[in-house]
C-alpha cells in the first residue's frame, strides 16, 4: 500500500519530510519540498507530472545517486540519507536496479558482459556469475542475443537487456525512469509487460517515472508531482 | 582478473586511436633503446673497467710514448701488484673502411692483466710460441672471417709498410660489453721490426694495484716517481681513463639525456589527450558504472590501468625492436658493439609505465571526481 502521508510504519521505502534545494547562481530552486512516502515491498508505483517537477530529482534520491537537502529516506531499515558517498556506493549495488530511458548499455561490452556488470562486484566464481546471467536473460527473452552488441540489437532488446542488468543481483527495489520514453509503442508494451511480470510473478517493489499514462496504468499507484509536491492520483 | 574483459573492451573501442598510441611508444621507446645501445657502445670500456686496474700515460698526451724502461721501475713501487705495456699500432686491414684497434702487448704480462678476456690455453701457447702471432677478438674476427692459422696482412699508417700475422689466438669478452674487436700482437716484433724512433717505448702502461682502495694514493706515487723527469706520467685509474677517452667525441650523455627527455614529455602529452578524449567520450558510461555501485576508486584505477596497459604494450614493443635492431647497428659500425643493456630495458620499462600512470593521472582524476547526477543528466 503507497502513502504519501508519512502516517506509515515499518514500509520497504519510508520517506520523510524530503526536501531537495538547488542553488543555480544566485537563485535558489526548491526541488522537493517535505515530500513524505511510504512504499511496500512488491508495490509498482508511477510518478507522473510535467517535467521540471522533481521526479528524477526524486528518482535519484531514492536511488543514492543524490542525498536531499533535509528529511530522511529508510529503505528496508537503513537510513540512506545518513550514508558516505563510499557506503551510499556500496548500498547502491546491493539495493538498487536501475532502469534508464535510453538504456545507457556499455557498447564495448556484450548482453552478457553488460548484464554481468553488477555480478563483478559480487563475490560470484565465474560460473555462478554465469548461470544467474543466463536466467536473467531468459526471463527477458534474450537468451539467444547474449553474444550480442548493443548496436546489433533493437531499441526494446536493448532495454530488456538493461532490465536483466537491473535485476541480475537481486536487488531490494527497481527505479525505471521512463523506460519506455525512447519506444515506439508496440516495443514500450513489451517492456512494460515484462515489468508487470516482475512485480506480479517475481514480488519485484519497482518505482518508475513516466510521462506515458499507459504505462502508468500498470503501476499499482500513480502519484504525480507537482512543484515538489506529491499527491496521490485519484 | 574479473574485470579485464571491461579493460580490454575499452582498449579496443577506438582500434585506431589505441594502435597509433601504442606506436608513438613504440617508436619512443625503440629509440631510447637505440640510445641506451648508442650510451653502452661509447661507454662499455668505461662500464666495465676494472676498479683495480691503473693508466698510466705520457702527462703530455696519449699518444706521446713512455720508456720500456719504466716497466720494473713501476713494479718496485708499493701497492702495484703487476704491470703490463701496450702501443697503439693504428693499421688497416686491406683498406680504411677496415679499422679496427691494434696493439703491441706484451706477451707475458698482458693476458694475466686482462682475465676478462677468455682465450684457450692451447691457442695462447700456440701465440706466445710465434713471433708473427697474434690475438683477434671474436667479433672482429667475425666480421673479416679469420680463422686460426689465417695469414693477415695489416697495412701500417704509424709504422710503415706491410706487416704480416698469423692469427693464433681468438679472444672472448666473458660479460657483456667487453670489446671483441681488438687486435694484439707481439710488442718484440714491432721492436725488431720497428722504425727507430720507437725502439725501447710503448704506448701506455697498465697497472693492477693490490688494493683497489688504496688505488688513488698509488696513482700519486707513480706519478710522483716520474715528476721532473724526459716522460712524465699521468696515472688514472681505468674507469676515468676510459670515461676520459669518450668525452673527446663530445657529450654523448647529455645528448643522449635531451633526446630522451624531449621524446617522453611529448609522449607524457600524447597520451594525456588521448586519454583525456577517451575519458570524455566515455562520461555517460562512467557514470553508469558508478551507478551499478562501482566505487571512485575503481573508476579512478580502471582508467589509469586501461593508460598504462597502452603505455605497456608500445613500450615493449618498442624496446624489443631496439634489441633487435643492435646486432644490425654492429654490422653497420664496425669497431663497435652495439646491445641494449638489460638495466636500460628495465628502466625503459619502468620509464613507459610512469608516463603511463602521469598521463593517465588528470583524465582518471576527473572520472573518478564525476557526479553520476550531473554526468547522467548530460545523455
Amino acid at each position: 500500500m503507497v502513502r504519501v502521508d508519512g502516517k506509515s510504519n515499518g514500509s520497504l521505502i519510508q520517506v520523510r519530510n524530503l526536501d531537495k534545494r538547488y542553488q543555480r547562481g544566485s537563485e535558489e530552486i526548491h526541488v522537493l519540498q517535505g515530500l513524505n512516502l511510504d512504499v511496500e515491498a512488491g508495490d509498482f508505483v508511477a510518478f507522473m507530472g510535467p517535467s521540471g517537477s522533481g521526479k528524477t530529482t526524486l528518482l535519484n534520491l531514492l536511488g543514492g545517486l543524490d542525498v536531499p537537502t533535509s528529511g530522511s529516506i529508510t529503505v528496508a531499515g537503513d537510513e540512506i540519507s545518513a550514508l558516505s558517498a563510499q557506503k551510499l556506493t556500496s548500498w547502491r549495488a546491493r539495493h538498487v536496479g536501475f532502469i534508464f530511458q535510453m538504456y545507457n548499455l556499455i557498447p564495448v561490452l556484450t548482453a552478457f558482459q553488460n548484464v554481468e556488470l553488477p555480478l563483478l562486484l559480487t563475490k560470484l566464481s565465474k560460473a555462478e556469475r554465469k548461470r544467474h546471467v543466463e536466467t536473467v536473460m531468459e526471463l527477458v527473452g534474450l537468451a539467444d542475443r547474449m553474444q550480442h552488441f548493443p548496436r546489433q540489437l533493437s531499441g526494446g532488446q536493448e532495454q530488456r537487456v538493461a532490465i536483466a542488468r537491473a535485476i541480475v543481483a537481486d536487488p531490494t527495489f527497481l527505479l525505471a525512469d521512463e523506460p519506455t520514453g525512447d519506444l515506439d509503442r508496440r516495443a514500450a508494451d513489451e517492456i512494460m509487460e515484462l515489468i508487470d511480470r516482475l512485480v506480479n510473478e517475481h514480488g519485484k517493489t519497482v518505482l518508475m517515472v513516466t510521462h506515458d499514462p499507459r504505462a502508468a496504468d500498470r503501476a499499482h499507484a500513480v502519484l504525480h508531482l507537482d512543484k515538489g509536491v506529491l499527491i496521490e492520483a485519484a | 582478473m574479473k574485470y579485464f574483459a571491461l579493460l580490454w573492451a575499452n582498449l579496443k573501442r577506438k582500434k585506431i586511436r589505441t594502435t597509433l598510441t601504442i606506436g608513438s611508444f613504440l617508436i619512443a621507446l625503440m629509440l631510447y633503446g637505440v640510445l641506451a645501445a648508442v650510451h653502452a657502445a661509447f661507454y662499455q670500456g668505461v662500464e666495465v673497467a676494472g676498479t683495480d686496474r691503473l693508466v698510466v700515460i705520457n702527462r703530455v698526451s696519449l699518444i706521446q710514448p713512455l720508456p720500456l724502461s719504466y716497466r720494473e721501475r713501476l713494479l718496485q713501487l708499493d701497492g702495484v701488484k703487476a704491470v703490463t705495456h701496450a702501443s697503439w699500432f693504428g693499421g688497416v686491414y686491406q683498406d680504411e673502411r677496415n679499422f679496427f684497434p691494434q696493439f703491441a702487448i706484451e706477451t707475458e704480462s698482458y693476458r694475466q692483466m686482462f682475465p676478462e678476456f677468455a682465450i684457450p690455453d692451447d691457442q695462447w701457447a700456440a701465440f706466445a710460441a710465434d713471433r708473427q702471432g697474434c690475438v683477434v677478438g671474436a667479433a672482429t674476427a667475425r666480421r673479416y672471417g679469420f680463422k686460426l692459422g689465417d695469414r693477415v696482412p695489416i697495412k701500417g699508417t704509424i709504422f710503415q709498410g706491410t706487416w704480416e700475422f698469423n692469427v693464433r689466438a681468438i679472444y672472448r669478452g666473458t660479460r657483456q660489453g667487453d670489446d671483441e674487436t681488438q687486435y694484439w700482437f707481439h710488442k718484440k716484433y714491432l721492436e725488431e721490426n720497428g722504425p727507430a724512433f720507437f725502439r725501447g717505448l710503448v704506448g701506455w702502461y697498465t697497472v693492477k694495484v693490490s688494493n683497489p682502495d688504496q688505488a688513488t694514493a698509488v696513482g700519486k706515487a707513480i706519478d710522483d716517481r716520474f715528476a721532473n723527469s724526459s716522460y712524465e706520467t699521468k696515472t688514472e685509474p681505468e674507469k676515468a681513463f676510459a670515461a676520459a677517452f669518450v668525452k673527446q667525441m663530445g657529450n654523448i650523455e647529455l645528448l643522449i639525456l635531451t633526446i630522451g627527455g624531449v621524446v617522453f614529455f611529448t609522449l607524457l602529452l600524447v597520451t594525456a589527450n588521448t586519454m583525456a578524449t577517451s575519458v570524455r567520450e566515455r562520461t555517460s558510461e562512467l557514470a553508469v558504472l558508478k551507478t551499478v555501485g562501482f566505487s571512485d576508486l575503481f573508476v579512478l584505477g580502471m582508467v589509469l590501468a586501461e593508460s598504462v596497459v597502452i603505455a605497456l604494450q608500445g613500450g615493449l614493443l618498442g624496446v624489443l625492436a631496439a634489441v633487435a635492431i643492435a646486432p644490425g647497428l654492429s654490422q653497420a659500425m664496425p669497431g663497435m658493439t652495439f646491445f641494449v643493456p638489460t638495466w636500460d630495458l628495465v628502466l625503459g620499462v619502468g620509464l613507459t609505465v610512469l608516463v603511463g600512470l602521469v598521463a593517465g593521472l588528470v583524465p582518471a582524476w576527473s572520472a573518478m571526481r564525476l557526479r553520476v547526477v550531473d554526468a547522467l543528466r548530460r545523455v
